[in-house]
């Protein structure tokens, strides 16, 4: 019996050592492979991590394409001070795990200049940390106002914050003499974030909040909540906090209701997925949102009209597909990267940092960014337009 | 340990592999994934007790490892609980928990089983994604450092000796655990439970307590992952983490300690791996699957063991 356990362990070492050395040089061949890709000829790095899959989808699939156009589009001018721009893309599938991991791995092993991405407010809020110990400068492109409110040294983004779209959709209301309201928030960050400053918002703006209902991640009805509003006495509009598929199913419930007051949503509902999706409900729904989304309905004076027409055509060829704001977040996040990084003459991480922050009167997609070392966002309720769905649409409001 | 025991060779392998990795990584990153394998390999160790030896299926052991870091992080953050009680507390809990819906869960058999399981991890993950107020929702909260006796360890280095630490003694429990009357009362299970209950064998005892084993196993693993990644999201409790579990245990080869950290390795490196194959990463990624199944349909250890067997002419072993 212990000559065979012997054995046995003799043939477990040997083929331990086998397996130990194949993993070693498995080992060996990926770091190798990743530390030659680092060593390579020294183009500028830019990183993104972007949903491309998974739950946002939706915004990270228009945001690599513009990202990618953008970049094809930088080299074929020339590049950079001179050299080229490499995009080093990794798709977080919508987990923060995920993006935690790649963002060390953009850090520490492609070693980029900038980080520009994160669709997600979740992905964004789970990488900060990362960002802000190893200081590397980060324009995340998802909504909500956490993200830049307190101010954190490193980190920047695109898009309008909830705070500025509620402020925005109260005002309009305001002047429409709604002021009594029911609200339906979704659990996500960005609608928890959105909920949040209504609450807040409601008092200064003269807004009384009567009902205020929330759904859950990956609801596929939202009847209850609505009949809830709908059953309330005296609210005179709604307003839905929420990005991504059920924007279209409230907007679906909500005409099955047979509700018929003013129906606001956000700047998470402004791409054509929304209208699609509700299938027809959509129509009379307002919401705030970037200029891009009505650029044909702009003024020629109009300061974006440029910029944006100019995006709008270039990528609806490219892709034939049609234009989301989302996209347009990566497009400034880009923007506002490369030239930071022109003015600053270098990639020197602090020297581009306090670049970005200097960001004064740039005409970009989503509005005109001036930046300040209190203000990472930069963009205000001025560079919102109101826009309501019409004849399956957008038609800016005036 | 004895070390006339026929795995003795395997576990100071293991043992050396673990001290000389080190060597081979040289950023954060390559750290990062190294201690993602320990931890991903000390659930399978766990979970290899049941699938492997005791032939029980699980497919909600995402549940206690997402329980695991939950308890961790909640402890620490709303209850300010020292990590290390916190970790204990949420491994008792966890204990208690697989103990109390053990008996009429392994009482089912088969795919009975199997769906048991998977509601019991589909209920776990369900109520992390609710309960906002206690969890932050979807959208996961963030984990406080980990302090062991007012040490605390700040580098990915210092990390990852005390991933592997913890996979060591993992896998130093489960082969005292298989190689002891324990073990061949499992086994016994596995190959027949009707045949081990005519040998008086109870059965119902063994197999509770492998799953309450493994189930803490996979606790304490989600814990440190919460501490080091200092950041939760109910995704760790999601049925596809639980499914991916079980693959690496699968395809590591069933009822091999060994294997299940193998299993373990290819499936947290491979996915790294083929992101330069951008859209394509998750066919290519199905297709090594496909391949590996059904080539090496044994699981990856008992195949390259047979092969290596053969190679060198050495006499089947026992």
């Amino acid at each position: 019996m212990g000559g065979d356990l012997n054995l046995g362990a003799i043939h477990m070492l040997k083929l331990l050592t086998k397996c130990a050395a194949i993993v070693a040089v498995g080992a060996l061949g990926f770091t190798g492979a990743l530390v030659s890709q680092a060593k390579a000829d020294e183009p500028i790095k830019i990183g993104t991590f972007l949903s491309v899959t998974g739950g946002a989808s939706f915004l990270g699939d228009p945001e690599l394409k513009t990202m990618q156009m953008f970049i094809e589009d930088l080299n074929a001018n020339g590049g950079l001070l001179g050299r080229k721009v490499e995009l080093i893309h990794y798709d977080s599938k919508t987990s923060s795990e995920e993006a935690g991991t790649f963002v060390k791995r953009l850090i520490f092993q492609d070693k980029v200049d900038i980080i520009v991405g994160g669709s997600t407010t979740g992905n964004t809020m789970a990488v900060i940390k990362q960002i802000q110990k190893n200081e590397i400068p980060f324009i995340s492109l998802a909504g909500a106002g956490v993200i830049i409110d307190p101010v954190k040294k490193w980190v920047f983004k695109t898009p309008h914050t909830d705070k500025v779209a509620v402020a925005k959709i109260f005002k309009d209301m305001k002047s429409r003499n709604l002021s009594k309201i029911g609200i339906l928030s979704g659990n996500g960050g960005f609608g928890k974030s959105c909920q949040k400053n209504a609450r807040a918002l409601a008092g200064s703006a003269g807004i009384e909040i009567l009902a205020d209902e929330t759904h859950g991640k990956g609801d596929t009805d939202m009847t209850p909540q609505i009949t809830s509003i709908k059953s309330t006495a005296g609210v005179q509009a709604f307003l839905y906090c929420g990005f991504g598929a059920p924007t279209s199913i409230v907007a679906k419930n909500f005409k099955q209701l047979g509700l018929t007051i003013p129906h606001y949503q956000t700047h998470g509902s402004a791409s054509m997925r929304f209208i699609k999706g509700a299938d027809g409900a959509a129509e009379g729904i307002r919401i705030p949102a970037a200029a891009l989304l009505v650029v044909d309905q702009l003024a020629d004076d109009h300061p974006q009209k440029a910029v944006a027409s100019a995006y709008k055509a270039a990528y609806e060829s490219r892709y034939n597909d049609s234009i989301s704001t989302f996209g347009g977040h990566a497009y400034d996040g880009l923007l506002i990267a490369t030239q930071a990084i022109e003015r600053a003459g270098s990639t020197d991480k602090e020297t581009v940092r306090a670049e970005i922050e200097k960001t004064n009167n740039l005409v970009g997609v989503d509005g005109i960014f001036t930046m300040s070392p209190n203000d990472h966002l930069g963009l205000n309720e001025g560079s919102f337009v109101m826009v309501v769905v019409k004849d399956g649409g957008w038609k800016l409001s005036q | 340990m004895n070390w006339r025991q026929p795995h003795t060779g395997g576990m100071v392998m293991l043992l050396a592999v673990m001290a000389v990795l080190p060597l081979f990584l040289d950023n954060s990153f390559q750290y990062e994934i190294a201690i993602k394998v320990a931890l991903n390999a000390a659930v399978c160790v766990g979970l290899n007790l049941l699938i492997g030896y005791t032939g029980q299926i699980s497919l909600g052991h995402a549940g206690f490892f997402a329980l695991g870091a939950y308890s961790s992080a909640i402890l620490t953050d709303r209850y300010g609980l020292p990590p290390m009680a916190a970790m204990l507390t949420g491994a008792l809990g966890v204990g208690l928990l697989s103990f109390i819906i053990a008996r009429p869960i392994l009482k089912l058999k088969g795919h009975y089983l199997a769906m048991g399981t998977l509601g019991m991890g589909v209920i776990i993950s369900i109520v992390l994604n609710q309960e906002a107020d206690f969890t932050g929702g979807p959208d996961g909260m963030s984990v406080a450092a980990l302090t062991i006796f007012g040490w605390e360890p700040v580098t990915e280095f210092q990390w990852y000796w005390i991933a592997v630490g913890f996979l060591a003694l993992c896998v130093w429990l489960s082969l005292n655990l298989i190689n002891s009357p324990v073990g061949r009362a499992l086994r016994a299970v596995h190959g027949s439970e009707i045949a081990a209950r005519t040998m008086g064998i109870d059965t119902t005892h063994y197999k509770v307590l492998v799953f309450v084993v493994s189930a803490v196993m996979a606790c304490l693993a989600g814990s440190l992952f919460a501490h080091y990644n200092g950041y939760i999201t109910p995704s760790k409790a999601d049925f596809f983490y639980s499914i991916e579990l079980v693959t690496m245990v699968v395809l590591g080869g069933m009822a091999s300690t060994f294997g299940a950290v193998i299993g373990a390795v290819v499936l947290t490196v491979v996915p790294q791996v083929l992101t330069v194959f951008e859209n394509y990463e998750m066919m290519v990624f199905g297709g090594v699957l496909m391949g590996m199944i059904i080539f090496m349909h044994k699981g990856l250890l008992p195949t390259l063991s047979e092969f290596i067997g053969k190679r060198f002419h050495e006499p089947d072993k026992r």
